[in-house]
């Protein structure tokens, strides 16, 4: 869970100056919204990021929530937290980027070319790869790329959750407003992407932990 | 003994449990629900390797000066304007400007019928010409000083202009004040004009306390650039003759505003 970690004072520090932030923004002043945005840019791209895995879509995602936090500033109940709230802007439109990023990939015939180390392309088009041989591979590439496929393996409802949940450590709460979903149902929603991150995950992981252990690891 | 499901497993590694503490217990006690708990935390501790490209320490930055063009003014709450503590003083400067008019209006021109329309459009007007005027003023000379700026020799290496820059930061609040009044009294040139000077005054406000002569050097270029000390000087030479004028015809207000308007 990587929320930033930051003790009660200081996380009660940036509320109240984000509230005044808020407030100068209503009242006309544009650049106070500045502050709001170079503050939480870094949070909301690292939720991005990892719900696009694309940082093209993270940086995207990134713009267009601040964009509909500035013009959606009305509705902000003053007593909320104004970090939280535009997490939720910023998963919410995630969501509908990884559903259009699908539908063009969907349409796409040739899978889109690959550039750098990988990491930046989508993965659901790393699926339909040639299987990689062990020469080329190292056991540790090996793995992440069966992360980066079963991580867009999941549904968005469950990489949502499987990101707000173990890597944001956001509350089932603030989870289901996003899936707008009930708690129950937002907590089976966690338990199955972990599930189906395990299946797909646990042999590699398994071979990993064998192979360091016969010290064969490369 | 009944073991954990791994619903439940999951549910306590992730912290949604509702038993989390009788479960705690469980685990404490049977070594094949915790050998199945670390083999889903050894799944999990792996994703936890996947990582997340650093955008960069400017981050903020980068995405504020995309998203700021697009941003649309918004639209104040009247009352709230005028409450923003460091609007409050060129407010009162306003109000003191408007009594002045309105006693000297009283004592210049008793016993003179006068068309009540026109004395307060003639009132609005000059308090607007006096202050925005001095505002004008002001930045010029903010803006001339911060022209001339120069390093002492080539040997030094900053130059500081936190005085400059602590100046555009006050006048910065002034001239939105009378820029959003400027606006509203459909004086779409002179609003035009503190418009362009307000992103120069934004820019120097946000400049380091001590610039690089190559930064100074960047910040006069756009100064000198956006020509805006030639339109503050002639806005500002209008206005003084606006403000000399001692009873000036709505009708020739109307046609200055045109004609900077047109500019």
């Amino acid at each position: 869970m990587n929320r930033m970690p930051q003790n009660v004072d200081s996380t009660q520090a940036i509320a109240e100056s984000d509230a005044i932030a808020v407030e100068r923004t209503l009242a006309g002043d544009r650049d106070a919204y500045r502050v709001l945005v170079e503050r939480h840019s870094h949070n909301v791209f690292r939720l991005a990021y990892r719900m696009t895995r694309n940082r093209h879509d993270a940086e995207e995602v990134v713009q267009e929530a601040f964009l509909r936090g500035y013009q959606k500033l009305g509705q902000f109940a003053a007593r909320s937290n104004f970090g939280t709230w535009v997490y939720r802007i910023a998963a919410n439109y995630a969501i509908d980027r990884m559903r259009q990023r699908q539908k063009e990939d969907g349409r796409r015939e040739s899978p889109r070319a690959e550039t750098g180390d990988g990491m930046e392309n989508d993965p659901l088009n790393r699926v339909r790869d040639e299987a990689p041989t062990p020469e080329r591979l190292t056991q540790s590439i090996e793995l992440r790329k069966q992360m980066e496929q079963a991580l867009a393996a999941l549904s968005e409802a469950e990489r949502t959750a499987f990101v707000m949940r173990h890597w944001e450590g956001c509350g089932i709460e603030e989870i289901a407003a996003v899936l707008k979903s009930s708690s129950n149902a937002t907590k089976n929603t966690v338990f199955r992407a972990v599930q189906k991150l395990r299946q797909a995950l646990q042999p590699f992981v398994e071979s990993k932990a064998h192979a360091r252990a016969m010290g064969t690891e490369s | 003994m009944k073991h954990m499901t791994e619903e439940e497993l999951i549910a306590y590694r992730e912290g949604v449990a509702e038993q989390q503490a009788s479960m705690s217990e469980h685990l404490a006690a049977c070594q094949e629900c915790r050998s199945e708990l670390e083999r889903i935390e050894a799944v999990l501790a792996a994703l936890d390797t996947l990582s997340v490209p650093d955008p960069g320490a400017d981050y903020g930055r980068q995405v504020w000066k995309q998203i700021a063009p697009r941003l649309a003014e918004k639209q104040a709450r009247w009352w709230q304007i005028w409450f923003e503590p460091r609007r409050l003083a060129a407010a009162g400067g306003v109000v003191v400007l408007i009594l002045v008019a309105f006693l000297a209006g009283r004592f210049s021109k008793r016993g003179v019928p006068n068309d009540n329309v026109a004395n307060k459009e003639q009132v609005r007007e000059r308090v607007l010409v006096v202050a925005v005027g001095e505002h004008l003023g002001h930045s010029e000379r903010m803006l001339i000083e911060l022209s001339n700026e120069a390093p002492d020799g080539p040997k030094q290496r900053a130059v500081n202009i936190s005085a400059e820059q602590h100046r555009a930061e006050d006048l910065l609040q002034e001239n939105r004040l009378y820029r959003q009044t400027a606006l509203q009294e459909g004086d779409a040139g002179l609003a035009s004009v503190l418009d362009e000077l307000e992103r120069v005054l934004l820019d120097v406000a946000h400049s380091p306390d001590e610039v690089t002569p190559a930064q100074l050097e960047a910040i006069q270029k756009k100064i000198e650039e956006r020509g805006i000390l030639f339109k503050v000087r002639v806005v500002n030479k209008e206005l003084q003759q606006r403000r000399e004028a001692t009873t000036p015809a709505p009708a020739q207000m109307d046609s200055t505003k045109r004609e900077r308007n047109k500019v």
